[in-house]
């Protein structure tokens, strides 16, 4: 089983690097993994990653990133709902980085 | 499929969902593939009947189990453009529910109303 | 000490449960599990059918699988719940256990 070091702490992930156990997830986690892959994380994309958190929280999936494009319009307006935006935050795919980061699993459906 | 959605063929897809949701793993695999068939973007129904409609009752607790608790998940539905859920009338009643005891807006059908929504659809796959 | 009855199937699937009713003899006990608690909610066959038994049967339902599925506020009177560790010790009460599975 792969691991991420975080603090000190061997993080348990998977072999696309998504966090196996949901708990292990903080802050400092997403900040490692996206170090990893050469992302600094700006306000914008914790906005995206809190997000996705809050989602997965009141519905327990990780959503398909045509409704994450949807549901971003939604609260925070159509400037971030929208495709371009989020794939300049996240160019591995809004979906499936973002959620890395945001300790969930990959979305349903995500290939 | 695919060919098809090029071809901006659009047919009507009918879930019949009849398993309650923890026993077996029928329920977990219908909820799967109608959020992945989603981006196919046809036209979607959700049919539950049987011990279906235990599926999408209020109140599903798993903090004792520890399961996977997937029932609000039924709400996201409406996100992924899915909206026409339907319920059977008879089946609730047998098992002393009512519409008040679901989680999502459902339509309530008849189970001859059930019947004509299964007959009209394109494509039925059921769990 | 008797027989404990235990049935995981929902009464509407299978003939677990009204096989198991069938069965029970006077001092046996039923513990419903899994999709088996359904049979204990109020407003069902199943339910009444417990209803015309528990004078000489007694009835128990595995809470956490009641609270899993919704059940909590649907259950019949006079049904016992208990949890896993209720589980065990009706097991260690009973003579024998009997799986309808």
């Amino acid at each position: 089983m792969a691991t991420i070091n975080v603090a000190g702490k061997d993080i348990e992930v998977d072999e696309e690097g998504y966090l196996v156990n949901r708990a292990d997830w903080n802050e400092e986690v997403a900040k490692i993994m996206a170090k990893g892959d050469n992302c600094d994380l700006t306000d914008s994309h914790w906005e995206v990653i809190n997000f996705l958190r809050e989602y997965y929280e009141e519905y327990q999936i990780a959503p398909a990133v045509r409704v994450l494009t949807k549901a971003i319009g939604k609260k925070l307006g159509a400037d971030k709902g929208n495709s371009k935006y989020l794939y300049e935050l996240f160019p591995y795919g809004p979906a499936k980085q973002a959620c890395k980061y945001a300790g969930l699993p990959k979305p349903t459906g995500c290939v | 499929m695919s060919e098809e959605m090029q071809g901006g063929i659009i047919k009507k897809f009918l879930y019949v969902n009849r398993r309650a949701p923890y026993g077996t793993i029928y329920a977990l695999e219908s909820l799967e593939v109608v959020l992945i068939s989603a981006a196919f973007e046809q036209d979607v129904s959700l049919a539950f009947i049987d011990d279906g409609v235990y599926e999408i009752v209020k109140g599903q607790d798993t903090k004792a189990s520890e399961m996977k608790n997937f029932s609000p998940t039924y709400r996201a539905l409406e996100g992924y453009d899915i909206e026409k859920l339907y319920v059977e009338k008879e089946s609730l009643a047998e098992r002393g529910l009512t519409e008040a005891d679901l989680l999502v807006p459902v339509k309530v059908l008849s189970r001859g109303e059930m019947a004509d929504l299964m007959e009209s659809n394109d494509v039925v796959l059921s769990f | 000490m008797s027989l404990l009855h235990t049935i995981n199937k929902s009464p509407f699937e299978r003939n677990s449960f009204d096989s198991c009713v069938a069965h029970a003899k006077k001092g046996s006990s039923i513990l419903l599990i899994e999709d088996g608690v359904y049979a204990a909610t109020q407003g069902t066959a199943a339910a009444r059918k417990l209803e015309g038994i528990m004078k000489d049967v007694k009835v128990y339902a595995l809470q956490p699988d009641v609270n899993t599925r919704g059940m909590q506020s649907k259950m019949l009177d006079g049904v016992n719940l208990v949890d896993y560790g209720g589980f065990v010790d009706l097991v260690t009460q009973h003579n024998a256990v009997q799986a309808w599975l």
